[in-house]
């Protein structure tokens, strides 16, 4: 099982919801490797990938990909990641 | 030392009555990872750059901005900037408006800075800590607070 979690610079934002991705998936027994990716490689990152993770912000530009587009809007809130991810995964 | 406590070199941490938009603060934060030697000129640019080209989604949490560039060779090495502003400024978030903390983020590249906003999110995601930086008066007291 392959993330992707993407923001535009892939330095900040999407390292935060890399990180918090992996706490929940943890707690959800389940494995995955969750991939960090900026706006403009991201495209490429996902074709192998099952989930992308990024702000509702950006969800525009990543239309037409194959992997499910997961928006996240609080980064730092496990409960909505787990929900979230729950759902798509469980 | 913490990696979150080093990251923030001398000069990288002020204090500010207000600021008239959310460009200026984003440029403070910058000019403080110059003044601190993290990052050359440029790196504000591209700060201000990511904020009109992505939008206001660096506003990770409830009154926190985490503005940054691209990962380019105006980056010396990676560190952070803190400006705390005293009246909150409105950055055009749907939800976690208005902004008090503005972390400036400078990274060399994609992932040399993991264990570091690990800690850093670590940090934010106490209440306590958040409400402490937003209410200090002195770059003193910041600082102890990231140690």
């Amino acid at each position: 099982m392959k993330i992707i979690a993407v923001c535009g610079m892939g330095i900040g934002t999407s390292v935060l919801l890399k990180l918090n991705a992996e706490k929940v998936l943890k707690m959800l027994d389940i494995e995955a490797t969750v991939e960090a990716a900026d706006i403009s490689t991201a495209r490429a990152a996902s074709l192998d990938a099952q989930i992308v993770l990024t702000t509702p912000e950006l969800v525009d530009s990543l239309s037409g990909i194959s992997a499910e587009i997961i928006p996240i809007e609080h980064f730092f809130d496990l409960e909505e990641l787990n929900t979230k991810l729950s759902k798509a995964l469980l | 030392m913490t990696l979150l406590e080093s990251a923030f070199a001398k000069n990288s941490i002020a204090i500010k009555d207000r600021v008239q938009s959310r460009e200026e603060a984003i440029s403070l934060a910058g000019n403080l990872l110059v003044s601190s030697n993290r990052v050359s000129e440029p790196y504000v640019l591209s700060m201000l750059d990511a904020i009109e080209k992505f939008g206001p989604y660096i506003v990770i949490a409830p009154g926190i901005a985490l503005a940054h560039g691209k990962p380019d060779e105006s980056v010396h090495e990676t560190g952070l900037s803190l400006l705390v502003l005293k009246t909150p400024i409105d950055f055009k978030h749907s939800q976690n408006d208005p902004v008090s903390l503005v972390f400036g983020l400078a990274a060399k590249d994609h992932d040399s800075h993991i264990s570091l906003m690990a800690e850093l999110a670590e940090f934010l995601s106490d209440e306590q800590n958040v409400k402490s930086l937003m209410q200090s008066s002195d770059v003193e007291q910041i600082r102890q607070l990231l140690s």
